[in-house]
This record gives structure tokens, C-alpha cells and sequence, in this order.
């Protein structure tokens, strides 16, 4: 019986642990191993920081990294926002079907692949586009305006992109409210904002908090939306790993960039989960 | 003395449905009221109204003489317990007892030395500092009651609080939310579907049936004077039969039930005629037990009968005696006393009660 047990542990445990082993531990050692060689030679390598310099000492490498950085965040915390009202009324306002039916509708534009609705954006966003040749037609503006390849554009894009991963996490951790709770807030004189900043607020910060470290690493390793809506000065983080691999073929360069993105995501995320005093079991479990 | 709290022909309809229909009742101060009725009979919509969770569809609301109506529930005198507490799980004990003082903008300090005074007056000193979810069940009902009580508002209203405890702790808290409420001299309007909290605390009790307050009085008006089958029914325990009143001479009454069985009763001055079809009510601890006939002969009703079933449960024990001539099972109390100790199925018994004891209303009147 023990030998069942076990071998059943065994046989459950094997898919993640090959998951994690062949697509997660050994690339990322592998990549690690290319990030640190510098060709010296035609097909000769020696080990050193040189990759690492290099991104310190080039302003454009620098500078994309701390815009992508500061625009994620910037990005997740508008997600927030924007999301925070939407959950907040689906669950605890909306009853019954209307709730399962607003719900449907957050998910709806994930029935379609990312690239359909980015264009979607593009389509709205373009010179020639629905907003543009709305405002024309109203005459509030004379001539076409262009609306895609600024920061504006990545922001909308990322912030549409990353709603449905904000309000999921919000939805449940609000869901677990008791009314009443809210109800005894008032009760006791509480006023709208001091119940949402005493009670409501602290109530969610799991929810909160899980929601923004994915829609923040959503956001930073995206590279689709900023390629698409930003233009040649919106640069993003991960088309200069793309460009390094594919376009430069300089696989050492792009496994250091790669490394460095993946030692800033974990430490915003530790920040995060320090500044706001939560743990990592509580805001996944 | 102007009454604390007062309502008058509160009525809430939701759609169709007319949930609270012109109920009226005054709280004196500083006394225990009860709402006592089954789920679902509008009770909590009463509190909720008074709370100020809903607004009622016609009448008004006056606490200590004034029209709360326009006032919004956070700054209504009025606090509630509610069902299950709904403490602030996010905040320690002290400042979910705080909370409504912070709201109220009083100085840091005056906090402090109100939710310290407070925390003592519930025997609960030390526990300041705890979180919420490392409370007993008691000390969490003591909380939630200390967390209205620091504002002192003019009104206590309780919606069901002791409903989550165990019976042992029930039996408890019962004693000691009288206490509490003798001591802080407040107002207390609690409502429950259990009459034992309402009988054992209350100074008044309404007790609601659909919508309406069947009868208002002490606990002892309720037991041993109902006006109305559904109180005579819903309060205590009763021997309930239907049938047709054969003579009616003053206050006594003879009736004939559908099994045949003759009883005599009294009407407690209601208007009951011969010929009437009425029901009638016996509390199985008003009927005394004997195994000699003698015994009862004073007595208006006696019949005879055999034990088919004894239903033990302690001081609430129960025997079921079938009478020779009808056939009808009748629910009689065990007396603890000792003499009955060895009763067993089968045995034959003698059974009498006082037409005193048995309460006729007109048939149909619930």
C-alpha cells in the first residue's frame, strides 16, 4: 500500500517535474552559460562579464530597460485602477446572471488571439482609422490624426491586454467578503472612502497584489503590443532580446539582456510582496 | 418618558410581497426587547429598516422621539451585532473596537483609554492586541457587542448573535448579554427565531408571523396567556386538536375534537359560541400524570389511557399516552420527581389537566 502510494506520488509528480526541468531549469542554466561567453576568436569562447558590460555601458540598452521597466509598472497600476471598480461590481453588485454574464463579457476578447486584437487597436487607432475618420467626420478636427506608435498607444494596448488577469484574482478575493462586514462599517459610522480604505482595500490585498505581479510580468516580457502600437521611439525591452537573437545573431548578448529582465521581474516582485507585507503563499494560494 | 425607540405602522413591501405589514411598538429605555418569530417572517427587515439598510415603504421610525427616516445608517444612534459579527477580520481587537470612535474623529488618546475601558467592562482586558480570528467564539460575541457599545448609542439592535454558538455556550451568553445590557443600561432590540433566548433575556417580546405582530407582552403574557392560536402554537409546546364546541356556558367550553375525544376549556374571553368550530390548546407540562384515577378526579379532564412511547430528553422529557375511548395520542411531561421513573411502554396511566389549562381560539383565526 505504502509502495502505491508512492509510486502514484511519483507518477503525478513526473509531468511538472520534466516541465519544469526541460523548459524552465535547463534552458534558463544554458542561457546563463551563453549569457557569461565572449567570442574571442572565429568559434573561440572564453568566460566573462563582457555581455553584462556591455548593456551597462550602452545608454539605448540602459535607457529601453528602465522605460519598459517604469512603463510596466506604470501599466499594471492603471490595470489596477481600471480594474479595481470592474471586479468591485461584479462582485458585490451584480446578482445572479448578470454577474456570470459580466464575467463572460471580461473573457470575451480572449476568445481571439492576442495579434486579432492588437490589430483591433490598430484598425481603431490609425490614421485612417475608425476614430480618427469619426472625429473628421464630426468635424471636430480637419485632416486625419495618427493615434498608433506612441507610448499611449502601448499603454492602452497593455492595459487591454492585461484586464482579464487584474479582475480575476480582485473578483474572488472580493467575492470572500462578507456583506455584512461592509454593512458593520457603516454601521459604525464609516463613510464610502474610509470602509474602501480600511476594510475593503485590506480585505483584497491578496487579490491585489497577485493580480499586479501578473499583469506586471505580463506587461513586461509582452513583446506583440509594444512591436505593434509603439512606433521606432517606443522602444521595448524584449524587441531588443528579439533583435539580438534573430536580426544580430548575437545569442551571448540576448541571453545577458534575458537575464537581466529576469533579475529585475523577481526583484519588483520581491519588493512588491515586501512593501505591501504580503507572502507569496498567501496572494497565489 | 419618551420611548428610545419607536415604530409606527412600519410596513415594507418588496415587489408583490409585503414582508412587514403596519407594525407598531415602542421601546422604553433601557429595557429588552424581543422580536420572536419563525424564519422569514419579516424580522430582520424590521432591523434592517431600524439600522437603516432599507427604507421602509410607509411609516416612520423614531428613535429617542425623532424621525431617524432622512438620517443615513452611519449616523443613525442606532448600532448593530449582526448574525455572524462581522468583525473586521484585517484589524486587531482593539481597533475594530476603535473603529467608530477613529470615524468619529476623536483624539488618539481618548481612543485608547475608551476601547481600555471597554475591553474591561466585558472582562476581556488583556486582549487588546489579539487578532480576531484567534478569539472564542464568546469572546468574539463580547467583542462585537463592545465594539457598538463604545459609542453608546441609544439603541442596541441584535440580529440573531448567539445563533453560531454552541448550546453549552448559548445557555452562557444568555445570562451574560442580560448582564451586559443591566450594566450598560442601554436599549437592547434583539430578534430571534429561538424562544428560549427571547423568554429567558427579554423585558418585552413581539412575536411576528408573517409580516405582523401577533402579540406584544412579557414572556409570561406569551406562555401563559396567547391571544392567538400561532402564539399559543410557536411559544412553548402544545397538544393541538381541531373540532366543534358542543356547549359553551360563561367561560367554559365543551369541545368535541374530529377523534371524538370531549374537552373541556376556556376561551380567555374570546367570543366562542356553540356549534363554533374552534381549536384547542394543552401544554404537555399542564397535564398532571398519575397511575391512580383518584388523584384526578378534581380535575375538569381526565381520561385513561397506556403509554406507547417515551420520548427521554432529560428536564424536556416527553411520554405519549394513547387515550382508551378516542384512540388520540396526547403528549404529556415526564415529571422528574422520581415517581416515574420506571414508566415503560405499555404501562397504563391516568392523565388530567384544568380547563384552565386549555386554550380555545375560533378555528381559522392564525
Amino acid at each position: 500500500m505504502r509502495d502505491g502510494t508512492r509510486l502514484g506520488f511519483i507518477l503525478l509528480l513526473t509531468p511538472l517535474l520534466l516541465w519544469l526541468s526541460l523548459l524552465i531549469i535547463i534552458p534558463h542554466i544554458d542561457m546563463f552559460l551563453v549569457s557569461l561567453r565572449e567570442r574571442v576568436g572565429v568559434g573561440k569562447y572564453e568566460i566573462s562579464p563582457a555581455n553584462y558590460l556591455t548593456f551597462l555601458q550602452e545608454p539605448l540598452y540602459l535607457w529601453t530597460f528602465m522605460r519598459t521597466a517604469v512603463m510596466s509598472v506604470l501599466a499594471t497600476l492603471i490595470t489596477l485602477i481600471v480594474g479595481f471598480p470592474v471586479a468591485y461590481y461584479i462582485a458585490k453588485m451584480a446578482k445572479g446572471r448578470i454577474q456570470s454574464l459580466l464575467f463572460l463579457l471580461c473573457l470575451v476578447p480572449f476568445w481571439v488571439s492576442e495579434l486579432v486584437r492588437t490589430f483591433g487597436w490598430m484598425i481603431l487607432l490609425r490614421e485612417t482609422g475608425v476614430i480618427s475618420s469619426l472625429l473628421q467626420y464630426l468635424g471636430l478636427i480637419h485632416g486625419p490624426v495618427e493615434m498608433l506608435y506612441n507610448d499611449a498607444a502601448i499603454m492602452i494596448g497593455l492595459v487591454y491586454t492585461s484586464m482579464l488577469f487584474m479582475v480575476v484574482p480582485l473578483i474572488s478575493t472580493l467575492g470572500s467578503l462578507d456583506d455584512a462586514v461592509i454593512e458593520a462599517g457603516y454601521d459604525l459610522g464609516g463613510s464610502g472612502p474610509s470602509i474602501l480604505w480600511e476594510i475593503i482595500i485590506p480585505h483584497a490585498m491578496p487579490g491585489i497584489v497577485s493580480g499586479c505581479i501578473v499583469v506586471f510580468m505580463l506587461s513586461l516580457g509582452n513583446y506583440l503590443t509594444p512591436t505593434m502600437l509603439g512606433g521606432k521611439d517606443s522602444l521595448w525591452f524584449t524587441e531588443l532580446i528579439y533583435s539580438q537573437f534573430i536580426v544580430r545573431f548575437n545569442w551571448e548578448l540576448g541571453a545577458a539582456f534575458g537575464f537581466v529582465l529576469l533579475i529585475l521581474s523577481s526583484f519588483i516582485v520581491w519588493a512588491t510582496l515586501r512593501l505591501t507585507g504580503q507572502t507569496l503563499e498567501k496572494t497565489m494560494g | 418618558m419618551t420611548p428610545d425607540l419607536q415604530c409606527i405602522d412600519l410596513t415594507k413591501r418588496f415587489g408583490d410581497t409585503t414582508a412587514v405589514s403596519d407594525v407598531s411598538f415602542s421601546v422604553p429605555p433601557g429595557s429588552f426587547f424581543s422580536i420572536l418569530g419563525p424564519s422569514g417572517c419579516g424580522k430582520t427587515t424590521i432591523m434592517r429598516m431600524i439600522a437603516g439598510f432599507l427604507a421602509p415603504t410607509s411609516g416612520d421610525i423614531l428613535i429617542k422621539g425623532k424621525s431617524v427616516l432622512d438620517v443615513a445608517p452611519n449616523r443613525r444612534p442606532v448600532n448593530m451585532v449582526f448574525q455572524h459579527l462581522a468583525l473586521f477580520p484585517m484589524m486587531n481587537v482593539a481597533d475594530n473596537i476603535g473603529y467608530g470612535l477613529r470615524r468619529a474623529g476623536l483624539p488618539k488618546r481618548d481612543i485608547t483609554r475608551k476601547v481600555g475601558e471597554v475591553l474591561e467592562r466585558i472582562g476581556l482586558p488583556e486582549i487588546g492586541r489579539r487578532r480576531v480570528d484567534e478569539l472564542s467564539g464568546g469572546q468574539k460575541q463580547r467583542v462585537a457587542i463592545a465594539r457598538c457599545m463604545v459609542l453608546e448609542p441609544d439603541v442596541l439592535l441584535l440580529d440573531e448573535p448567539l445563533g453560531a454558538l454552541d448550546l453549552k455556550l448559548r445557555e452562557r451568553m444568555k445570562i451574560e448579554l442580560k448582564a451586559l445590557q443591566a450594566d450598560f443600561d442601554t436599549t437592547f432590540v434583539y430578534i430571534t427565531h429561538d424562544q428560549s433566548e427571547a423568554l429567558v433575556m427579554s423585558d418585552q417580546i413581539a412575536v411576528m408571523n408573517q409580516g405582523r405582530f401577533e402579540q406584544m407582552g412579557t414572556a409570561r403574557d406569551l406562555y401563559y396567556r396567547p391571544e392567538t392560536p400561532f402564539v399559543a402554537g410557536f411559544v412553548g409546546d402544545s397538544n393541538r386538536w381541531s373540532g366543534r364546541i358542543e356547549r359553551s356556558d360563561g367561560g367554559v367550553l365543551e369541545l368535541r375534537t374530529e377523534i371524538g375525544l370531549l374537552i373541556r376549556g376556556t376561551a380567555q374571553g374570546r367570543a366562542l359560541g356553540g356549534g363554533q368550530s374552534a381549536d384547542i390548546f394543552v401544554r404537555p407540562e399542564a397535564i398532571r400524570l398519575s397511575r391512580k384515577e383518584t388523584e384526578l378526579t378534581s380535575l375538569d379532564n381526565h381520561l385513561k389511557g397506556h403509554v406507547t412511547s417515551l420520548l427521554f430528553n432529560a428536564a424536556a422529557s416527553r411520554v405519549l399516552v394513547r387515550d382508551e375511548g378516542s384512540a388520540g395520542e396526547i403528549e404529556v411531561a415526564l415529571p422528574q420527581s422520581g415517581e416515574f421513573d420506571d414508566l415503560a411502554k405499555g404501562d397504563v396511566v391516568h392523565i388530567g389537566w384544568s380547563g384552565e389549562q386549555a386554550n380555545c381560539f375560533a378555528a381559522g383565526a392564525e
